[in-house]
């Protein structure tokens, strides 16, 4: 879609640039900030990952054997919260910056000394976060939903510093989002449009917007928290004239929207990667940006179907049951638009297209789940069953973080001027694939048949499906050490990767030199 | 690594195939559970011919469309038609859907004309049953020993579904549940009459059944409650309406007897050894859970019985937290969960247990005192 006038000149890499440690504290530089957004959310994946393993270990068999309920609650809370706040976000955020300004033509992001300090408070967060674990009473134990009152009444002191962690990630996301307005709406090369955006862009412009509507509504959610807990203000406590449900409210009108700034970016990826490996432009590139906007736009009337069994008015059930409805329509839309690319293309499968293949899969058998919850009367059955867990872990890890993993695959040549090691990667994307459907395909199944989520143990009749499923999980867990292998390997050398290493990539920033080097485009290109 | 993992994997395939473990949801014991099965299936179907159609084309595409077969590339990149044509085929296909869906929605949500009506109030973690028309209410706590949990003991068959007291309920009756709750939110979920209602502290929710069939049936609480959330069942036992008002006639004048038998206690003394002994029972059954078998409690969370001050030397305090609970905390008021004789034991066992030896007995009289305060 772009071509560029004039050539890069690139005798710069060393100027001012403080060395060691405090490169990485002083830098204002998007490429070394991006970088340690993505390590640190690869670190935060580890961590709540071997959360993960502790709550399958514990669900391998029924009876309690290696944890105290007490202990198992904080697990699948701060599980949660990790992965969410700590991984798929700051992932993304990292592959904001590494590449939105690569891919608009702009030396650098618009603000980058927030910039530094958006990434940098995060490492804080979560060690305040992570500390709380170790506090007499233990950490967070009441869902990464934090429902009141089991968060206020009823909750340990630990509740304090989760307040302020949420916070200060509240604060690191607003100013993140922040600045990639800034820089999309102000540092486009001559030429590029918005209609001529790559869609990543696209979709991050869109996440941005979500990121500032809602991060502050979170923050008062937790506030509201801290000040019925410790103040004694009743905004959740019916005997003081609030409302326990309004907590819900509340969190979901953040919570809903927060579940598509987790996604939106992925169908920016898998928009560049499908074209890119079927040789052939994206089909429908209008459609698929107003299919993003409506889905952005719907997210906002669609909270309450995560509260239908709450006790709401039949009429309130039917608009969130209709509206969640139709978001199915514009992501079908970028669906039906991914298989039209794919469609007489001419096809290979590197790892980067293998994990965009999956992720249109298995992100749309989340979807088709998605669907089926949406359906009121059903949802009574599924809610808060394993069936949910299913479908949040379909969207969330073989959606956003296979994604994740395709869009590292995609960019690491740019970002490391080498090419990743094609037979471990492979080994890595199968070994994943088969582990992670035998990790959550099962667990339909158990919600169906009536296994609550967030329970330490259950009835006899669940056992089998837990000891698949756990089985499952330790392998997607030990098969993730090999992504790592991937890219330390992929760091310290290999093959050279050229400017352009895939041969039907499209875009700007495969006109820069494989490593990119440390300063791009300080002349803007032209785009055509 | 990978082979042991997928040779274990494997292995467990037939052993769950063997096993009868139930896959799908089930079509329960009401009209409408059933017309919620067959919502799901229809749903269920609908998604499966679309992910067909989509992941058909897809697989072909990548069968045949692939570079390494030497396929050249198309150019085409938009179609107007199509794009108008996806939006509108999916946007039919959920009107489809969403018909019946709001059919059942509206049934599922007429608890009018109701015969029995029962409140069903959640606290950590045990369900309270109170009949409207009868004057019959009790508690329902979970009947798994804790020694098949801490896997000292083999497990049950309705392992963590059984509880001491049942839920009992008229078949081909109309039964109308009010859901509450006494501290954090729980749900009351029975999958096979499709009921699921949070009960909110604070705040009255509604549902309702119609049984067809005589029988028991299980479910558990559904949302997150704290730390024992997992240990709450819910068991509902339907009987024929003649049976029902048998038991419902018995209950009632158990209830009165037992009230009779109260009074009558209160001019009575227990000896240590009675009191220490049904002490013990009740503390396990009632406050172990949280205060945990040894009293030391869970640092942070719930305080610790041993040694304490409240328990050494304030002896109407500790009658008082018992009694009457602790606003604002997990401590709940006992006096309506308790006997006076369970009340009197279990306080007197805490102030001489685990080396606490007050050597104060408390009786039921004492207890009485501080009823209603």
């Amino acid at each position: 879609m772009s071509t560029v006038a004039g050539e890069m000149d690139h005798n710069d890499h060393h100027h001012h640039a403080p060395s060691g440690i405090t490169r990485w504290f002083f830098t204002t530089n998007h490429k070394d900030i991006g970088s340690m957004y993505l390590w640190f959310s690869f670190i935060m994946f580890l961590v709540g990952g071997s959360m993960a393993m502790v709550i399958r270990a514990e669900l391998f068999q029924p009876g309690l054997q290696l944890v105290e309920p007490h202990f198992f609650n904080q697990m699948t809370t701060v599980h949660g919260l990790i992965m969410v706040f700590g991984a798929v976000m700051p992932a993304f955020t990292g592959l904001a910056n590494w590449m939105v300004p690569m891919m608009i033509g702009a030396p650098d992001m618009a603000l980058p000394r927030m910039n530094n300090w958006s990434f940098w408070i995060l490492p804080f967060a979560f060690a305040i976060l992570l500390a709380s674990l170790f506090m007499e009473g233990g950490g967070p134990a009441f869902g990464w939903t934090f429902y009141a009152p089991l968060s206020t009444t009823y909750s340990s002191d630990s509740t304090a510093l989760f307040v302020f962690s949420v916070h200060i990630m509240g604060i690191s996301s607003i100013m993140g989002a922040i600045n990639v307005i800034v820089t999309i709406m102000n540092m486009r090369a001559p030429g590029m449009t918005y209609m001529k955006m790559p869609l990543f862009v696209w979709t991050w412009f869109i996440t941005a917007f979500l990121l500032i509507a809602v991060m502050p509504v979170l923050a008062g959610a937790v506030t509201m928290v801290l000040t019925d807990k410790y103040f004694g203000t009743s905004f959740f406590d019916a005997a003081g004239g609030g409302d326990p449900v309004l907590f819900q409210h509340i969190f979901w009108f953040f919570g809903h929207p927060e579940v598509y700034i987790m996604i939106l970016p992925s169908f920016g990826i898998i928009s560049a990667i499908i074209p890119a490996f079927s040789r052939k432009r994206l089909f429908g590139y209008s459609s698929m940006v107003y299919a993003t906007a409506a889905i952005a736009g719907l997210s906002f009337i669609v909270w309450a179907h995560h509260m239908f069994t709450t006790g709401m008015p039949v009429a309130a059930e039917i608009f969130f049951m209709y509206a969640t409805m139709l978001i199915s329509v514009p992501t079908g839309v970028k669906v039906f638009n991914w298989v039209a690319t794919m469609w007489r293309g001419s096809i290979s499968f590197e790892t980067p297209m293998l994990f965009a293949l999956a992720f249109v899969i298995l992100f749309t058998i989340g979807g088709f789940s998605g669907l089926m919850l949406a359906i009121t009367p059903v949802d009574f059955q599924y809610h808060d069953t394993y069936f949910v867990v299913a479908h949040f872990h379909y969207v969330l890890v073989t959606g956003a973080i296979f994604s994740i993993m395709a869009a590292a695959y995609y960019w690491l040549p740019k970002w490391t001027g080498h090419m990743y090691n094609e037979t471990l990667a492979k080994w890595h994307f199968w070994t994943s694939l088969i582990s992670v459907n035998v990790l959550f395909f099962p667990m339909h199944f158990a919600g169906l048949a009536g296994m609550p989520r967030r329970i330490p143990d259950y009835s006899l009749q669940f056992a089998d499906i837990n000891q698949i499923v756990s089985i499952g999980g330790f392998a997607f867990g030990l098969s993730q050490l090999i992504f790592l292998a991937v890219v330390i390997k992929c760091v310290r050398g290999g093959e050279k990767a050229s400017a352009k290493p895939w041969e039907g990539a499209e875009g700007l920033e495969w006109t820069v030199p494989s490593p990119a080097p440390y300063h791009t485009f300080e002349t803007p290109p032209e785009v055509k | 690594m990978s082979i042991r993992l997928i040779t274990a994997l494997i292995a467990s395939i037939p052993f769950a195939a063997s096993a009868q473990s139930q896959l799908n949801l089930t079509q329960g014991v009401t009209e409408i559970s059933q017309r919620v099965y067959d919502l799901h299936m229809t749903i269920f179907y609908i998604c499966c011919v679309i992910g067909i159609i989509v992941f058909g084309v897809m697989f072909v595409s990548m069968i045949v469309h692939r570079k390494s077969k030497g396929h050249k590339p198309a150019t085409f990149h938009e179609n107007v038609k199509v794009e108008i044509l996806w939006t509108v085929i999916p946007f039919l296909i959920l009107v489809g859907m969403a018909i019946p869906a709001t059919k059942t929605l509206f049934a599922m949500e007429d608890a009018s004309e109701a015969e029995v009506t029962v409140l069903v109030t959640g606290s950590q973690w045990k369900w309270h049953y109170k009949y409207f028309e009868h004057d019959v209410e009790f508690f329902s706590l979970l009947a798994t020993r804790q020694d098949q949990i801490n896997n000292r003991l083999d497990k049950g068959e309705n392992y963590l579904l059984e509880v001491d007291r049942p839920l009992v309920i008229p078949t081909d009756t109309k039964v109308r549940f009010l859901v509450t709750s006494d501290d954090v939110i729980h749900s009351w979920w029975v999958p096979d009459f499709a009921v699921k209602k949070d009960a909110n502290p604070g705040f009255i929710n509604e549902a309702w059944t119609k049984v067809d069939e005589p029988g028991i049936y299980r479910g558990q609480c559904a949302e997150l409650c704290g730390k024992d959330h997992g240990f709450m069942p819910v068991v509902v036992i339907a009987k024929e309406p003649a049976e029902y008002q048998a038991w419902i006639s018995e209950q009632e004048a158990i209830a009165k007897q037992a009230a009779e038998e109260e009074q009558r206690l209160l001019s009575m003394s227990m000896s240590k050894d009675e009191l220490m002994e049904l002490g013990e029972r009740v503390y396990l059954g009632s406050c172990a859970a949280c205060h945990q078998p040894s009293g030391e409690g869970i640092p942070g969370v719930f305080p610790s019985l041993k040694g304490t001050e409240m328990v050494l030397n304030d002896q109407a305090g500790h009658i008082n937290i018992v009694v009457n609970g602790k606003a604002g905390t997990a401590m709940q008021a006992f006096s309506n969960q308790l006997s006076l004789r369970e009340l009197a034991a279990v306080i007197t066992y805490e102030r001489n247990a685990w080396g606490n030896d007050t050597g104060d007995l408390i009786q039921a009289a004492d207890v009485n005192e501080f009823l209603n305060q």
